[in-house]
């Protein structure tokens, strides 16, 4: 793939805490869906077993994806759905607006999906003279500003009350300086409901999928994939290759985890169910690769394709929390988009994977038991090996490990630092060229190290 | 006698031989025989966080085979013996001297409590202590519960600490976030370390800690160098420095 523009998490990042008072209430807005989460994982004495079971059906779901998908295609068609393969996100945006165009859709409402944020559908049905409304309320608000969701869950995590109110001023005609939810929420409400009515197609997303009835699950808090699903003739739902689930069996496992991670309730307000199209209607299912076969492929990545889209990786992330969503420049940010975003450019998001202090919360958060921190660390190995690490960052550490291997060297070198430190004016210490000392005191320099102090103990 | 090879990580050395002696001492007052082998000079974590694997790996070969002979290892670092013990594996799945070397290599407060099953350490320290949750202690060597995780309540250091007179410990908001430092990342991604860092520093003067001390004395540098330059009331200690019974510094 072509790399436009490398992202750069760190300036993005410096730029986000810039308003520091905005980054705190970015943080604490989403440390409070943490903490509701952690209330509903410890309401479950057996949530480690459940986190267990889920990853095992992963696992094994992904490993036998090809059969599970030939069989979830069968069961679906049987039951009047028609199942279209898209190997990559033109093919995809291509065959929906195929559908679309057969049947002279003017206007669709869509409810969220992750799959068609990627495959960037939007803009390009609206290209082919189609009007695409998002409906779920974060998306719709997102869409309304122009701009992409900064959280898979939360797509308008990073907008106050009071911008909201100024939006729906501006393009819906609420009372200026409105900022009460209820309120905006009712102008919403009243908007898209005309949308539902007269749209003439409904585009959702899967949440799961489940081979063995051929039938799939959408949840949402807001009802608006059942309204986009039901009331028009045309419904099209867009999926990537690993939502599958095997059993139906299967899928309180993943329901009881998915919303007690997501936002901390015991479970989404809707989990729609769809097995075939309603009466008079059609159903067309698509099921999307768009890179997945690459990642099942990987021995390091295969993993990340038990992902659920939770978001808990991103509520709990103290960089994600501090950085904003769109700092990593990416449809699925936080830390399992440092893991997918590289697989598809490793270029363009080379700095995705440091964007991260390595704590290990996101792998310990995970419903599905993604080893997150880890693959971060393979990719910054895979990174630096196929040569898309800085110079700089490339030459400090050759000169570091080099330095490190000499034991004579590294004295030195620290003994040098350290009477640097003490008898260097602090202005020759501190300056742009020392980013640690920006914030931040070095510590005051002992006269000894420790072999120092060692040797002297000997007799 | 248990004979433990200690295991001094660079910046310990360079810059707080303190923890590095009272490590020691600590160690022989539960009645090891120690020793300090000076060819030892960094684990190559931070190369091998960094991605640069081919630079990690002759710091690793020299690391194993300067500790291959020791019956213990004996870190006060959770990120370090945490680098040894998980991330080596990379570099040499399988080999004897490896496998038998990741197994005996220990953080000190996990050495004290599950492999010379320390009861209780004597001494006073009528503080109120922040106690900071090392993340890869934490999470990779799981030297206690995380808050993510559903299960039985326990913290090896907070153990020790607990066994000294007058000891008072500090409820924080976040009981074990981050402090932001991550080796590179520190310098890398300098604005939301420093803001992470910031807020921990900011928790643990709300919660009304004295003194704050950790496994990791990398996460202690950061936060020591925010709190020196807002300077803050807040003191800075390693684990083993309380637990061998050092005065608060001024």
């Amino acid at each position: 793939m072509v790399t436009l523009k490398q992202i750069d998490h760190p300036s993005n990042a410096r730029e986000f805490t810039r308003d520091d008072a905005r980054a705190h209430w970015h943080d604490q807005a989403l440390w409070f869906v943490r903490v509701k989460r952690d209330r509903m994982a410890q309401s479950l004495p057996e949530w480690e077993t459940v986190r267990e079971r889920a990853s095992a059906i992963k696992a094994h779901t992904i490993s036998h994806l090809a059969d599970y998908l030939e069989q979830f295609e069968r069961e679906a068609t049987k039951r009047g759905a028609v199942v279209h393969w898209a190997a990559n996100a033109a093919e995809h945006n291509e065959i929906v607006h195929s559908i679309l165009a057969r049947h002279g859709v003017k206007r669709v409402a869509k409810s969220k999906s992750m799959l068609t944020e990627e495959c960037h559908l939007n803009p390009f049905l609206e290209r082919q003279g189609i009007e695409v409304v998002d409906t779920d309320l974060g998306e719709w608000i997102v869409q309304l500003r122009g701009e992409a969701p900064s959280h898979i869950v939360l797509p308008a995590i990073h907008i106050k009350k009071e911008e909201v109110g100024e939006l729906f001023h501006e393009k819906l005609g609420t009372e200026a300086g409105a900022t009460d939810p209820k309120y905006l929420t009712e102008a919403a409400r009243q908007r898209l409901r005309d949308v539902f009515l007269s749209c003439d197609a409904g585009i959702t997303g899967v949440n799961f999928a489940i081979a063995e009835t051929g039938g799939f699950v959408v949840c949402t808090n807001e009802g608006n994939a059942d309204l986009g699903a039901s009331l028009p003739k045309l419904h099209i739902a867009c999926m990537g290759i690993e939502k599958l689930i095997p059993r139906a069996a299967d899928l309180g496992v993943f329901l009881r985890l998915l919303a007690r991670s997501a936002t901390g309730q015991p479970i989404t307000s809707y989990s729609s169910h769809f097995h075939g199209p309603a009466p008079g209607g059609e159903l067309h299912i698509v099921l999307v690769d768009n890179g997945r076969s690459e990642i099942l492929a990987s021995d390091d990545y295969r993993r990340s394709l038990h992902c659920i889209r939770c978001g808990a990786c991103m509520n709990t992330c103290p960089v994600y929390r501090r950085s904003g969503g769109h700092s990593y420049g990416a449809t699925v940010p936080g830390p399992i988009g440092s893991i997918l975003n590289p697989a598809r450019d490793p270029q363009k998001y080379s700095t995705l994977p440091y964007a991260c202090s390595l704590c290990g919360s996101c792998t310990d958060v995970c419903p599905v038991r993604i080893n997150l921190h880890e693959q971060l660390l393979t990719w910054r190995r895979d990174i630096a090996l196929g040569g898309n690490l800085s110079a700089s960052k490339r030459l400090a550490m050759k000169a570091g490990g080099w330095v490190l291997r000499h034991p004579w060297l590294y004295s030195l070198a620290g003994r040098v630092g350290r009477w640097s430190l003490r008898w260097l004016p602090r202005g020759l210490i501190y300056g742009p060229w020392n980013p640690w000392g920006k914030q931040r005191d070095l510590p005051p320099p002992p006269k000894l190290s420790f072999r120092d102090e060692m040797r002297r103990r000997k007799p | 006698m248990p004979r433990v090879g200690l295991f001094v990580p660079c910046y310990i050395d360079q810059l707080y031989p303190d923890v590095g002696l009272a490590t020691l001492e600590l160690l022989e007052r539960f009645g090891c025989q120690v020793e300090y082998p000076e060819a030892q000079t960094c684990c190559g974590q931070p190369m091998a966080n960094t991605g640069c694997v081919n630079d990690a790996r002759p710091l690793a070969e020299r690391f194993v085979e300067i500790f291959k002979g020791y019956e213990y290892v004996v870190c006060p670092s959770g990120s370090c013996a945490a680098m040894v013990k998980h991330h080596y594996e990379e570099f040499f799945h399988g080999q004897p001297d490896y496998e038998k070397l990741r197994e005996r290599t220990f953080e000190l407060s996990e050495f004290l409590v599950d492999v010379l099953k320390v009861e209780r350490v004597e001494g006073k320290f009528p503080h109120k202590v922040g106690l900071h949750q090392s993340c890869h202690g934490l999470r990779e060597l799981r030297l206690g519960s995380s808050s993510e995780r559903v299960g039985p309540q326990f913290n090896k250091a907070r153990q020790l600490l607990e066994g000294l007179e007058g000891i008072e410990f500090v409820t924080l908001t976040r009981p074990d976030e981050c402090c932001g430092f991550g080796g590179t990342f520190a310098v890398n991604e300098e604005a939301v370390s420093c803001m992470m860092g910031l807020d921990r520093v900011h928790d643990h003067e709300q919660a009304g800690t004295e003194v704050l001390t950790a496994n990791d004395m990398s996460c202690l540098m950061h936060l020591q160098g925010l709190i020196s330059r807002q300077k803050k009331p807040i003191r800075v200690m390693h684990l083993a420095q309380i637990l061998a019974g050092r005065p608060v510094p001024n």
